[in-house]
């Protein structure tokens, strides 16, 4: 019960894996067979069975070795996240912003902070942010035990300082068995916070999407159109000079050129490194769900991927420290159109999320 | 100076005697490629030149920002070259401003 949609989704990774191993020993004894026969053989065709294929999300997800998961902090993450009370109101959660039903984000072009007063910047997905080396649009978290009290604390958003809330959740004793049960002997403390709500989040990964399926030989999972729009994702689209790999991120920052919305230039990565190229500059989103974690780009300003493949095709707009990897593209209607269908390929199957019952005594 | 000649030598001895400097100075090349630095690390000496090559499909931005001498090499694309002469002994940790999982330190011996 604890963590009932993401052991339906490792579950089916775990198939998906099989299915891949079997396939990749099938493709290393065809493999040999063919070497003895040409051996002019490319060395990319003979190692494609032993390789793994680095457009699927790895199996296994990454964990700081002080905070390994385990089915109680995974519990008491998500009755954290889940938690209204978290917050200086007691009426917002960090699943407020993050809602499961809106692919972990809120739908909006940007965050509505404290009053619902409209923030600057797009709630990112928590979607794969357990494989992210780097937290935030503007890299300032490292970890997501790092990341998780930055939201609490502003007083722009949950605005709940930290020696409030160590009492508040510590008078009800549900929540101290709890703690005693997740983290034996540590307390609740911000560490013992920050870590559960991690925990809970790198339950947070994306299922087996159609692309997926496809890059695992099931050929008529994706359409016609989004196979030629995967071709365009990697070549004349440019796409891959940063969304790349499985999580389709570098994890690196670019300024991309995109219009403000508020009239203020927002700083972005400069706000934390002081480097002339990182004026403007964001870091590069996955583009796992993509289709349902709009609106897009750092302030929100595009409504639909659509209007996103039309960016970049006219090489973005504000020129200002404009990355030099940004150029015109010349695609045509039907690559666009082709780029978007890839895109869709990206949302994986739904899954229910069990809302936890939060403690009351 | 063996270790001077060692570095004049091996890679290409014209261009060195035309660079060598007073000191004993070498020149070490150090490329981007896949978005990641050719090695992890550099052991040099005080006044060796580092060159940073870009030998990638896409920008990088090589810089320090070590206590003994920042430097900021600026964005530049695939192709091009910077180099930068170390003056400073110390340890510097080189990334790249857009790419942060790029990692290399260079150790500067008097």
């Amino acid at each position: 019960m604890h963590h009932h949609d993401s052991t339906s989704r490792h579950t089916d990774l775990a198939e998906s894996t099989v299915r891949l191993r079997r396939r990749q020993s099938a493709g290393a004894v065809l493999a040999v067979a063919a070497l003895a026969v040409v051996a002019a053989l490319p060395l990319s065709t003979s190692q494609a069975g032993t390789t793994p294929d680095p457009w699927l999300r790895p199996e296994a997800v990454p964990a700081p070795p002080d905070n390994p998961p385990n089915d109680a902090r995974v519990h008491l993450g998500r009755v954290l996240f889940f938690d209204p009370r978290l917050s200086g109101s007691n009426a917002v959660s960090c699943a407020s912003c993050h809602n499961p039903g809106l692919g972990w984000s809120d739908g909006l072009p940007t965050a509505m902070g404290k009053g619902a007063r409209l923030l600057k910047r797009h709630t990112p997905t928590v979607v794969n942010t357990a494989y992210n080396p780097i937290q935030m649009w503007d890299g300032r978290k490292r970890t997501l035990e790092d990341q998780a009290l930055g939201p609490i604390e502003s007083p722009d958003e949950m605005d709940m300082a930290l020696e409030t809330l160590v009492p508040k959740l510590s008078a009800l004793s549900e929540y101290r068995a709890l703690f005693e049960a997740a983290y034996p002997g540590e307390g609740i403390n911000s560490k013992t916070i920050a870590k559960a709500i991690a925990s809970y989040e790198r339950t947070v990964v994306s299922g087996l999407a159609p692309f997926d399926r496809w890059r695992l030989g099931e050929t008529h999972a994706i359409s016609a159109s989004a196979q030629r729009g995967f071709e365009v994702f990697q070549n004349q689209g440019n796409c891959t000079k940063c969304h790349s790999g499985f999580n389709f991120t570098d994890n690196g920052f670019h300024n991309i050129g995109v219009n403000s919305t508020s009239g203020e230039d927002d700083a972005g990565r400069h706000a934390i490194l002081k480097l002339p190229s990182m004026k403007g500059a964001f870091k590069t989103p996955t583009l796992r769900e993509i289709a349902i974690t709009g609106p897009y780009m750092h302030n929100g300003i595009y409504r639909t991927l659509e209007e996103v493949v039309e960016h970049y095709d006219r090489g973005g707009d504000t020129k200002t420290n404009l990355s030099p990897d940004m150029k015109p593209l010349n695609l045509s209607a039907q690559q666009k159109a082709d780029l978007v269908a890839f895109m869709n390929t990206l949302t994986s199957p739904p899954t229910v999320v069990a809302l936890p019952r939060l403690p009351t005594r | 100076m063996i270790r001077s000649s060692i570095h004049c030598i091996i890679p290409v001895a014209a261009l060195c005697v035309a660079l060598a400097t007073p000191a004993f100075a070498a020149e070490h090349t150090v490329s981007q490629k896949s978005k990641a630095f050719s090695t992890k690390s550099l052991n040099i000496k005080v006044g060796d030149k580092v060159v940073f090559r870009n030998d990638d499909a896409v920008s990088h931005n090589v810089f320090s920002l070590a206590d003994a001498m920042t430097f900021d090499l600026g964005t530049y694309s695939a192709g091009q070259v910077k180099d930068v002469v170390f003056s400073k002994a110390g340890t510097f940790d080189i990334e790249c401003a857009i790419h942060p999982d790029m990692k290399l330190t260079i150790v500067v011996a008097k």
